[in-house]
């Protein structure tokens, strides 16, 4: 374990940015998005560093860990605000960093006709604060103050155009969503706790071979329960498609790139207790599936074109928390997955940016169509995220989800079908509807209005889709050659637990199996949508489709089962207070005031009736002590 | 002659005193009944110290006589004043205590 002083700074600079901005007000309106992006650019350039120097030094050398202060001093619990970057944090952080800075430079172009375009730079640099705290904690605890960081920003800005009433509504959304997640991760901490006397990450680790599997398995069902609340897992997954209210960075960044991923972090950080716990571990393969499938179809019927990506990621991130829950041989590829994501996602969220920028903001897919012929760059980045997410060598798509479906059929037993089917499922429907957003988007007639006049995004907003299109195409291959990612992260995720299984499938007819699947969901598409696309969604579909347009029916399930009985019992609980709480209260009080005014009828002001008073209370004291002492 | 008659004719005044205070109006004649009281004690006072043949009794009763001279000017001189302020001498006109 190596010590650094270096990592403070990462967290510290852009929250102190944020702060300066948020401070200073209007006074910053005409600096405040340069200074962001400095600040963002320069937490990646320390983290490029880091990750140099750590690839200079080997083995357990690696990790680096600074100790900022004693945070809980509590007889024999100690926690220390510290900071740990390992072969895994290092990923995120550079993640985060890099993508954050390219998003910070998209939109000092896309938020430049916003009148609170500082604000959303201090938010953004709060965010990329939170998060790199998320990924640097070395504890549980401090993992949950980046953790909650990270909602904060996202709830801002979600809600960061909050005078439209349902943007507002879906800002809160995620964020009560985010706070059932949030109760499991503080529930997990306290089992930790309890059962270790310790929070952090190594504490945990030493005391997993000591803990019943009964603990083990609560403390995996929390952290699964809080990285579905973080990253829109089943069943917490509503939010997402709401969140897409916030500017279209922030859907890039936040709700594609680095904070929906916090769960698969949050995952494979703690695999020693997934990896003692076989029963959390499937439960974490089950959530995984549903999601996968969940999303993809979801995505299937979505004509905003924000809301059909977030569905996509919904299912992307289905896809690494399957990884995860294939135990030591998945972390690796869930992380890779995760990466890969984060690039060829971030960029075609920024696509739908570009183009909603030049369609005054529309952001209905059928009334698009032939955008790529006035928007080239945007085009060819899109469709170049397109080819990595649906998975065609040589793109980055194609080596990290053949390796999640590989891995997932060769689980062993029906698990291993059943997973590994539902992951073949899945990429069939990702080739079918990213196909679909490409078709509708970016060729056949045009759909749009007159009055829109799309042109090409300025330069600050492609270069950075450039950047992500190169990253969508080449990082694959550069994850994957010579397993460099598998070997990077064996350290971390304690690899040494893999064990040769037999093969239920070799790489290579999983490879075919999956492109084949991707060509008919391709087909399928191109055929459907090529031609006679109304503007309008039609109405006479069959009841699938409308179920499928409706979420799912996600939030009608939620509203009956859990929104109305709230709601009820809320009332409930007003009329108690209204009527029993409050009745005592008045009672009481009723009371006393009906007593007081009969016992002041007594006080007449006749001095001749207190006379009378004082006889005859002299009387009855003479009465009771003769009848005592008779 | 029975002691006990002495007792019996103080608690007679004293009775006729206390029925006095609560049932009279005029303020001198309630006042004076609180003089019957005292005096119905001091009478009290003076058979328990033949009773008991010192002198303790009567000291008392002394000082009860100096107490009630006091107060007599006391109470007089309200009785006087409100006299003067409200042309009544009735107590019961006095009860702005009341509220």
């Amino acid at each position: 374990m190596t010590t650094s002083s270096n990592l403070v700074y990462l967290i510290a600079l852009p929250l102190f940015s944020s702060a300066i901005l948020l401070l200073l007000g209007r006074i910053a309106d005409k600096w405040g998005h340069l200074v962001a992006t400095l600040v963002s650019a320069s937490t990646f350039v320390i983290a490029a560093v880091e990750f140099f120097a750590m690839r200079q030094r080997s083995g357990d050398a690696r990790a680096i860990h600074q100790d900022l202060f004693t945070w809980i001093s509590v007889g024999s619990f100690n926690v220390h605000a510290s900071l740990l970057l390992d072969q895994l944090s290092i990923c995120f952080v550079l993640l985060i960093t890099g993508v954050g800075t390219l998003i910070h430079i998209y939109s000092i172009a896309y938020m430049s006709h916003d009148h609170d375009r500082r604000r959303f730079f201090a938010f953004l640099n709060l965010f990329v604060a939170a998060m790199l705290l998320l990924v640097l904690g070395d504890s549980y605890l401090n993992l949950y103050v980046g953790w909650e960081g990270v909602g904060l920003a996202s709830y801002l800005l979600i809600g960061f155009w909050n005078q439209k009433p349902n943007y507002a509504v879906a800002a809160k959304k995620a964020f009560v969503a985010n706070r059932i997640g949030d109760v499991g991760l503080s529930l997990a901490i306290m089992i930790a706790f309890a059962q270790f006397g310790t929070v952090s990450f190594s504490g945990v680790e030493a005391g997993v071979p000591h803990a019943s599997t009964a603990a083990l398995t609560a403390l995996g069902a929390m952290l699964l329960l809080a990285a579905a609340g973080k990253s829109a897992q089943f069943p917490l997954q509503s939010w997402l498609g709401d969140a897409m209210a916030g500017p279209t960075p922030v859907s890039a960044l936040i709700h594609a790139a680095t904070m929906v991923t916090a769960g698969v972090y949050l995952i494979t950080r703690s695999h020693f207790v997934f990896d003692a716990s076989p029963t959390a571990q499937t439960m974490v393969l089950v959530v995984g599936a549903i999601t996968l499938l969940f999303g993809a179809l979801v995505g299937t019927a979505k004509d905003d074109i924000k809301k059909a990506l977030a569905a996509s990621t919904m299912s992307q991130i289905g896809y690494m928390i399957l990884a995860t829950g294939l135990g030591p041989v998945g972390y690796a590829f869930a992380i890779m997955h995760l990466l890969t994501h984060g690039f060829f996602k971030a960029g075609m969220f920024l696509g739908a940016g570009s183009v909603m920028h030049g369609m005054n903001d529309e952001v209905n897919m059928r009334r698009y169509g032939a955008i790529g012929k006035v928007m080239p760059i945007t085009a060819i980045t899109f469709g170049l995220g397109y080819l990595a997410i649906i998975g065609v060598p040589p793109f980055a798509g194609f080596y990290s989800k053949d390796k999640i479906i590989e891995t997932a059929f060769n689980a062993g037993g029906a698990k291993g079908v059943i997973v590994g089917g539902a992951a073949l499922l899945g990429a069939a429907i990702t080739a079918f509807y990213m196909t679909r957003v490409i078709v509708l988007t970016f060729t056949g007639t045009k759909r749009w209005d007159d009055e829109a006049h799309p042109h090409e995004s300025p330069s600050l907003m492609w270069i950075p889709m450039v950047v992500l299109a190169i990253g969508s195409v080449a990082s694959g291959f550069l994850f994957n050659s010579g397993h460099a990612m598998v070997n990077w992260l064996a350290p971390v995720v304690n690899a040494a637990g893999i064990h040769d299984e037999k093969e239920l499938l070799p790489p290579l007819t999983v490879s075919l199996l999956a492109l084949g699947v991707v060509a008919v969901g391709v087909a399928i598409a191109i055929l459907k949508y090529r031609t006679n696309v109304a503007a309008e969604a039609p109405e006479d579909v069959s009841i699938l489709t409308k179920i499928v347009r409706r979420d799912l029916l996600q939030d009608d399930f939620n509203d009956r089962v859990l929104v109305r009985p709230g709601q009820a019992l809320t009332r409930f609980f007003v009329a108690m207070d209204n009527n029993f709480i409050d009745g005592i209260v008045r009672g009481v009080g009723g009371v006393v005031a009906v007593s007081s005014t009969n016992l002041r009828k007594i006080q007449n002001g006749y001095v001749r009736s207190y006379a009378l008073i004082m006889v005859i209370g002299v009387l009855a004291l003479i009465a009771t002590i003769w009848m005592v002492t008779l | 002659m029975d002691i006990s008659n002495y007792l019996y004719l103080s608690a007679i005044l004293f009775t006729i005193g206390a029925v006095g205070v609560v049932v009279r109006r005029n303020a001198i004649v309630v006042f004076m009944c609180v003089e019957l009281m005292l005096n119905a004690a001091n009478l009290a006072f003076v058979t328990f110290s033949r009773v008991n043949g010192d002198l303790v009794g009567q000291v008392a009763s002394l000082f009860t006589m100096v107490v009630a001279a006091c107060e007599v000017v006391v109470g007089l001189a309200i009785i006087v004043t409100m006299y003067r302020s409200r042309r009544s001498a009735s107590v019961d006109d006095a009860s702005l205590l009341k509220r």
